[in-house]
């Protein structure tokens, strides 16, 4: 049998979204603009894909508690409801600071960008500051996550919160320094999309935190 | 068949015109002597249910299983490149009698054999009791490292690594572990269970013949694990009751103290019987009343692998 | 000062561990000695360790993949011949020993054989095939395969300084807890598991299961722990939540390569494109939903068995789908029998064996007495080794022209090929038998004369393949030497479909002098058609415009190497210098952001030159009526 003479063929389950027989050679066939999109969207998406492998990640660690808390065998602590609301405040208010030095640096003023994240900045660790010395509190008082499953759940699942808030003060430190050295260039403008992305998750990890641990509280 | 045929078999073909038939003679005995011990061969309902299961789930795979291995085999030389008398069709890649053939035999036999899952695994729960106008035993099973400890609560004695049970009558299992995870698992008479430390889980089986089966652990435990093998000696019910007056008048008591030391890491196998269980063991085990074994011993705590 | 690492780490009275540490350390010091003596460090440093090229990075995926299969391999003949000897007696293994090397078999093949190897054939050739330039984020790719070597050295480390986890692949707890599991085995596995981890940023589950344990191991948590609350039964599910869609990670790469190899030996294209996809997406969703068949024995009831039980043979509707959209791929073609078409072949027919007995132990009554005995070893290795180990090796003798310009010579593909399949079907097919005859897994000695002749055999069979692994070797090694005579020139050496064979072998850094115009399923076969018929090539010579590329950076490197220290910092609980480790990370992030240039311009005469040498060779195969 000789092989095939005609162009059409390669599309036998009609993939391909418009008329194989226009054979302009520049059309692009598909849905798209054609080739790959422009830097900011791709590295967008892809912040995106991390902080969803994030969001599993944190999923596991509310389903550990959720199975343990449900079998503690020894009560919830008394959380301190105040301390948990000033808490509260700082990252909120820290996030709704982040999304102000976002427009800043959108206008390209490095000034205001600069002054924005330092206040992010500083409630942040001032959030931390707080939930440090709840957990010094916690083991004190002999509730500390060696003391029973309940408390490794809960420290895990907080711990973790705190250090992803640790490593973004971090992040925030490093990119301070080097928006001011190299001002607000195109890469520069890139990480803090992808910084605001990440902190603003965190605070809804936050959200979902004090309500199933601190106010819900599960153990008998 | 045993090693020592194997081996003499081995060595006769060594003669190179009897290989042929050595090697058919023992193709036969290992298969025959495959359906003689193990899974394929139970000795009580619920080995006999699971084995049938798995009989009839094999033999409908098979139907499709054979003829697609077959097809592949056959469609791949025939079409091979070189002959002439198979049609080419380049242009083939879609069928909607064969979309509906693949997807519809594979969601029909699976339909069936879901029924069976569903069904099979009601009717087989290891927790559900079994039918049997005769009274059950009860039976509970510590796994240490790395023996087994049979308690006779009603008897009031205990044994290490060996489980007597009598002929026809349903046995109760109450199983835990005194430290890490295992599995209770007696082949020939049916269902595994995992023995977990802190919680009991329930197994029920019944031997319908006499004879001895062995029994081994099936979750990895450690160092000792292969040495955690005991046998199931299925006896007569004088056999039974001989069994229990032997063991109560063991020496060997089985206390508190008594169960701390067995509790600690120990490779020896032996078995032991035990004449005074103290009350309510089972339940201290399970409740960690009695705290759960320590694991190596210190002096082992260093980075040396020994 | 050191934490607990002492000279007696070393295993001093143990000769095996410490001859195999001896000739792998000497064979590395040769090498590298070699590569510095003939003055190749340079080129090796910016063309392979420091590349951010998706080729480069693949080829050193597959690589690793490689080498770490022989280390695997070793383990599992180490195996075998211990059960051979062992026959009413202690083998030459003592348990500790043996413990240790089936958990590091089980690791090795399915964290450092299996996902480098399918990771590696995906980064070649999907960016290739989809006709663009690289990945998305070339240093991330980088940063991912170096972190999985360091993963791999941690765990090769472990067999010299210190023991690995002698607890199975999945370390169950009680047993890997510290209680039970005192010494660093479990912390080396965990490390190496959780820096490997990171890098491929497998779904967060086994991440955080790992760190899990490693909070109830380093710091007194409780997750896992038999008293103070703990539930060792949480980690079965977490682990097996993430395991059972890890070897569905690891084996629809390979069911990719197949559709591939099949299609371009059949002369066809892949049937029922549509279908296959729904059956992947099918796979995809129904995997997350089967995980407790691993342990269907932990008595969760009736109810919950009979509904897993149920899904996973649902699984088993989208998987034969696939093998018949492959059956029906090759009818009406023109099958050719090159090794990679073989191992295609021997994959259909292993698999279906292979997912028979799966779903055999799905209904839940089989699986009380099937589980964890060697039915479910042969089960689990027969889906493996036919599926994602034949798919690699398909995909390693099919795109290895593309690669490096040169093909793998055939005579010793197939007897690879051969010595393989009836080395598999006899090691693994006694298994089967012993699952049936009531032998469990993991033992390191038993005493069952029935047992005996079927270990035998098993034995007889990893000899088998061990010289399945020796023609593989032999083949690398007469193919380089007879390169020259393996040239592929035209670079579409299978007369392939897809857009990868329309670049040269191998290809340029920039892949594509323009990006190719994609229409309809195969796309390059449609313009190879035309360009046959028309004898000439499609498109007229471009206008060449120069091309930026990513830039190479060292970061995966000294990032992996500062992992390691943090690893082996933690293992021995050498806390100053795990510090030091974290600070070196985090400087060398630093170091690769404060950069100012990320991406260097290929001028515009480079491109020119090398797509005209292609379109060259194309034009004059053309011309010849090729």
């Amino acid at each position: 049998m000789s092989a095939v003479s005609s162009f059409s063929p390669v599309d036998p389950n009609h993939l391909g979204h418009n008329d194989l027989s226009r054979e302009t050679e520049w059309d692009t066939p598909g849905r798209g603009e054609g080739g790959p999109a422009s830097k900011s969207v791709i590295v967008s998406y892809g912040f995106w894909i991390f902080l969803l492998s994030d969001i599993v990640m944190f999923s596991a660690f509310f389903a550990s508690f959720q199975v343990v808390a449900g079998n503690a065998n020894g009560a919830a602590p008394r959380f301190d409801l105040s301390n948990l609301a000033v808490e509260t405040g700082c990252l909120l208010l820290s996030s709704f600071l982040c999304g102000m030095a976002s427009l800043c640096a959108n206008r390209r003023r490095l000034f205001g960008t600069e002054i924005f994240l330092l206040l992010t900045g500083i409630l942040g660790a001032v959030f931390l500051t707080l939930e440090i010395r709840e957990f010094v509190g916690l083991i004190q008082q002999h509730q500390g996550p060696a003391d029973g499953a309940y408390y490794s759940a809960f420290f895990a699942l907080v711990g973790c919160h705190g250090l992803h808030v640790t490593v973004g003060l971090l992040w925030l430190g490093t990119m301070m320094a080097q928006i001011a050295a190299k001002g607000l260039r195109p890469d520069m403008l890139r990480r803090l999309t992808c910084f605001s992305l990440f902190w603003h998750a965190l605070d809804i990890v936050w959200v979902a935190i004090f309500s199933l641990v601190y106010l819900m509280r599960f153990a008998p | 068949m045993s090693a020592q045929r194997f081996r003499r078999i081995v060595q006769l073909s060594r003669l190179k015109r009897l290989t042929p038939i050595a090697l058919c003679l023992c193709a036969i005995e290992l298969t025959t002597s495959g359906c003689s011990q193990g899974v394929l061969a139970p000795v009580g309902p619920v080995a006999d249910g699971e084995r049938l299961i798995l009989l009839d789930a094999l033999g409908i795979m098979l139907l499709i299983a054979v003829p697609t291995i077959l097809a592949t085999l056959w469609f791949a030389w025939w079409f091979r490149a070189s002959n002439r008398a198979a049609l080419y069709r380049p242009d083939w890649a879609y069928s909607d009698k064969l979309e509906v053939l693949v997807w519809a035999i594979p969601a029909l036999v699976v339909l069936f054999l879901g029924g069976v899952a569903w069904i099979g695994s009601h009717q087989l729960d290891p927790a559900r009791p079994l039918e049997s106008s005769v009274r059950p035993l009860e039976v509970q099973v510590v796994s240490l490292d790395w023996r087994w400890l049979f308690i006779y609560p009603e008897q009031h004695i205990a044994t290490i690594n060996r489980l007597v049970i009598p002929v026809g009558a349903p046995v109760h299992f109450r199983i835990t572990s005194s430290s890490v995870m295992n599995v209770f698992f007696v082949p020939r008479i049916g269902s595994e269970i995992y023995a977990m430390n802190g919680m009991a889980t329930q197994l029920n089986l019944l031997a319908r013949d006499i004879g001895q089966f062995p029994g081994l652990s099936a979750q990895f435990s450690g160092d000792g694990f292969s040495d955690m093998t005991f046998n199931t000696d299925v006896v007569s019910e004088k056999g039974f009751h001989d069994f229990v007056v032997g063991a109560g008048a063991s020496p060997n008591r089985l206390d508190a103290a008594a169960y701390l030391s067995l509790s600690r890491q120990s490779r020896s196998a032996e078995v032991k019987l035990f004449s005074k269980v103290a009350n309510g063991m089972f339940d201290d085990i399970v409740s960690r009343h009695l705290p759960p074994g320590s694991g190596p011993e210190p002096s082992a705590l260093s980075i040396l692998p020994r | 000062m050191f934490g607990r690492l002492t000279w007696q780490a070393i295993p001093w009275s143990e000769p095996i561990p410490l001859i195999a540490a001896g000739v792998v350390g000497l064979g590395l010091a040769a090498i590298v000695a070699w590569v510095f003596a003939k003055g190749y460090a340079p080129y090796i440093w910016k063309e392979w360790i420091t590349s951010v090229d998706h080729k480069r990075i693949g080829v050193m995926y597959c690589l690793l993949a490689l080498v770490m299969l022989l280390r695997g391999f070793s383990d599992a003949v180490m195996m075998r011949s211990q059960q051979v000897l062992a026959f009413h007696g202690g083998g030459y293994l003592p348990p500790d020993h043996y413990n240790q090397i089936f958990s590091a078999h089980g690791t090795i093949m399915i964290f450092f054989v299996a996902m480098p190897f399918v990771i590696g054939l995906m980064n070649f050739v999907v960016p290739l095939q989809l006709g663009i330039r690289d990945v998305a984020f070339p240093t991330l790719n980088s940063v991912s395969f170096w972190l999985t070597a360091a993963g791999a050295l941690l765990v090769n480390i472990s067999l010299v300084v210190g023991e690995f986890a002698r607890t199975g692949w999945l370390p169950y707890p009680p047993l890997s807890e510290l209680q039970y599991s005192p010494g660093v085995g479990v912390d080396y596995y965990l490390w190496s598991l959780q820096i490997s981890g990171a890098g491929t940023l497998l779904s967060g589950i086994n991440l955080v299961t790992t760190a899990m344990l490693l909070l109830d191991r380093y710091l007194g948590f409780h997750f896992f722990t038999n008293e103070m609350g703990g539930n060792p039964m949480m980690f079965v599910n977490l682990i097996w939540v993430w395991g059972h869609p890890e070897v569905y990670i690891l084996v629809l790469p390979a069911f990719g390569v197949f559709s591939e190899v099949i299609s371009t030996f059949s002369g066809k294209p892949l049937f029922g494109y549509r279908s296959m996809v729904a059956a992947t997406m099918a796979i995809c969703v129904l995997s997350w939903l089967v995980w407790l068949h691993h342990f269907f024995t932990m008595g969760a009831g009736a109810d919950v068995n009979g509904f897993f039980g149920i899904m996973t043979m649902i699984i088993a509707v989208p998987t034969g789908v696939k093998v018949y959209n492959w059956l029906f791929t090759m009818y009406g073609g023109k099958v050719r029998f090159e090794p990679p078409m073989l191992w295609s072949i021997g994959f259909m027919v292993t698999f279906v064996i292979g997912g028979m007995t799966g779903v055999l132990m799905a209904v839940p009554p089989a699986d009380f007495v099937l589980h964890n005995s060697l039915f479910l070893v042969a089960h689990f290795h027969n889906v493996i080794i036919g599926g994602v180990l034949f798919g690699a090796f398909a995909g390693y003798n099919y795109w290895f022209p593309k690669a490096f310009g040169f093909r793998l010579d055939e005579k010793w593909g197939r007897r690879a090929f051969w010595l393989w399949f009836v080395g598999f079907y006899t090691a693994f097919m006694p298994l089967y038998v012993l699952g049936l005859l009531g032998m469990t897994r993991r033992m390191q000695h038993f005493d069952r004369p029935e047992w005996y002749p079927w270990v035998l055999v098993a034995a007889a069979g990893a000899g088998l393949i061990t010289l399945g692994i020796c023609a593989q070797v032999i083949q690398l090694a007469v193919s380089i030497r007879d390169r020259a005579l393996l040239r592929d020139i035209t670079g579409d050496p299978w007369d392939g479909r897809t857009l990868e064979w329309a670049t040269a072998s191998p290809p340029p850094a920039f892949n594509f002098a323009v990006m190719p115009n994609v229409k309809g399923e195969e796309p390059y076969w449609g313009m190879k058609t035309k360009a046959r018929e028309l004898a000439h090539l499609l498109t007229a010579e471009p206008s060449y415009q120069p091309i930026s590329v990513p830039r190479n950076t060292a970061t995966g490197v000294v990032t992996a190497f500062f992992a390691v220290v943090i690893g082996f910092a933690m293992i021995w609980r050498i806390y100053w210098l795990a510090g030091i480790g974290f600070i070196g990370v985090y400087a060398a992030f630093v170091v690769f952001a404060w950069r100012d240039r990320s991406e260097e311009e290929i001028p515009a005469a480079e491109v020119a030159r090398r797509d005209r040498e292609n379109r060259l060779v194309r034009t004059s195969a053309l011309a010849k009526g090729a």
